[in-house]
């Protein structure tokens, strides 16, 4: 395992559903354990993007990928790669909090029981959920439903899910989406705390958000003859106080998008 | 068109920015006019207009903040409040050392016999000049403009070493004129330090433009 240098790289990555492109010939690389946001305006690309990397792009037939998506130098689509195995390494969180209709403590469970993880279940639960910032308010209650939780909660359930299966990086499409200014801000923190650990990139329409929370900040937009492809990459504070690119000025500035 | 409304928001706030600088530049020439008058009228009225100045600076902040805190500006916009914000209170600040002109000229009263050393006259013509130089240097986001502001301050510090050896010759020659010296040395500071202010205008001016803090340095020809 390398312990320097990008935990995620893209070359010439173009993403087609059918005929039709969605991401163009992009080259990203993604920091170790550092919050690289992914912004840009509907439609350009942005959770296609993500869902290269970790081949969730599988689960869509028309969705085909040309280029390399390399994790710590592992070609990520070559041909002995298992997808599965790839997700326990690469996690995701979803827009909307998806926790299953099981209780608390068996959707944290989930993933390592069947995993065939042969320590104590009861420990990774716990060590997940203290890292997902939720322990404190569910350890008295984590046989009640995962339904029963707020939003936020739900959201950070859903976080301690995909810790518990010790992944490496943490992939969020818009994970605050759904939730209210509080829990978003909780979340907001939570991502902080975790790329001490872990290696997250994040896709979000919030300007604001990006700025509070990422360390990198990559610029997608599309146009009429092209899609999906990189405009401008760097770290956050440059891209949002000083950005080099007029069209990454003008997307960030309100004036187009 | 979108962010038709910030867009004009901030437009006025530069704008009423240049207002303020008209404000100060008048109140530098009036001081100094009742400086080499002897004019307890006209250093009465700069004293009393530094009231508005600090008003409008004040004003000129609040919209400054209502505007951060409401529209969360980024880059180019946020870079624009920031200098606003800055540039206000070094314009403000110009304006007390105008007044601290009007209020020494209320102690020398309309009698004193010294003749004023004719480098001050100098040192606030040079001072208005790169008032205006930098505040056209913020109309035209012009680095180069708010670079030369920046070697002018020389000139005016030169000036100002040039001043004080002449009035401290003065009181040792002169030893009954040290109280009236004095007033001058004071004239001269303030008149140094508005040339500095207007210096920390171009500076902001070229963070506007740049986003990078201190001196512009053009990168090296490569032809």
């Amino acid at each position: 395992m390398q312990d320097q240098g990008p935990i995620l790289q893209t070359r010439g990555l173009s993403v087609y559903y059918d005929t039709k492109k969605a991401v163009t010939d992009v080259d990203l690389d993604v920091a170790r354990n550092r919050i690289t946001a992914i912004i840009g305006p509907s439609g350009c690309g942005k959770s296609t993007l993500l869902r290269c990397f970790n081949r969730m792009n599988d689960l869509i037939p028309s969705a085909r990928v040309e280029g390399q998506v390399l994790f710590d130098g592992l070609d990520l689509y070559g041909h002995d790669v298992d997808p599965t195995e790839i997700r326990y390494e690469i996690g995701m969180v979803f827009q909307r909090p998806n926790p299953f209709p099981k209780s608390i403590f068996d959707n944290v469970a989930f993933g390592p029981r069947i995993n065939g993880f042969k320590g104590s279940i009861d420990e990774v639960v716990e060590k997940s959920l203290v890292r997902a910032a939720l322990w404190g308010e569910v350890k008295d209650r984590l046989k009640a439903s995962a339904l029963s939780l707020s939003g936020g909660q739900q959201q950070r359930l859903c976080i301690a899910r995909a810790l518990a299966v010790e992944p490496r990086v943490i992939l969020m499409d818009e994970p605050c989406s759904a939730l209210d200014p509080i829990a978003t801000l909780a979340i907001e923190e939570l991502m902080r705390e975790l790329s001490e650990d872990y290696s997250i990139i994040i896709v979000t329409h919030n300007m604001q958000q990006a700025a509070r929370v990422s360390h990198y900040t990559a610029f997608l937009m599309v146009e009429e003859a092209r899609v999906g492809f990189l405009v401008e990459f760097g770290e956050s504070r440059q891209i949002f106080t000083n950005p080099e690119d007029e069209r990454t000025e003008a997307y960030i500035t309100g004036r187009f998008g | 068109m979108v962010r038709a409304d910030f867009d004009r928001n901030l437009e006025d706030l530069v704008s009423e920015l240049f207002g303020l600088g008209e404000m100060v530049e008048k109140a530098i020439v009036k001081s100094m006019d009742a400086l080499q008058r002897r004019d307890l009228a006209i250093a009465y009225e700069v004293v009393a207009e530094d009231d508005l100045i600090d008003e409008k600076r004040f004003e000129l902040e609040e919209k400054c903040i209502d505007l951060i805190a409401t529209q969360q500006p980024l880059a180019i916009d946020l870079r624009t409040l920031l200098a606003v914000l800055h540039i206000a209170v070094e314009l403000e600040r110009m304006g007390d050392y105008a007044e601290g002109i009007g209020k020494i000229c209320m102690i020398i009263g309309e009698d004193e016999p010294t003749e004023t050393p004719q480098q001050l006259d100098q040192m606030a013509r040079m001072g208005v000049a790169m008032l205006q130089r930098s505040l056209k240097s913020l109309m035209d986001r012009d680095i180069d403009l708010a670079n030369d502001v920046w070697d002018s301050d020389d000139e005016v510090d030169s000036l100002y070493d040039s001043v004080c050896h002449d009035i401290f010759v003065e009181m040792g020659e002169h030893p009954k004129t040290i109280e009236a010296a004095t007033h001058f040395l004071w004239v001269a500071h303030d008149l140094e330090r508005i040339a500095d202010r207007a210096t920390n205008i171009s500076e902001r001016v070229i963070f506007l433009v740049t986003g990078r803090i201190g001196r512009y340095k053009p990168p090296e020809s490569t032809g």
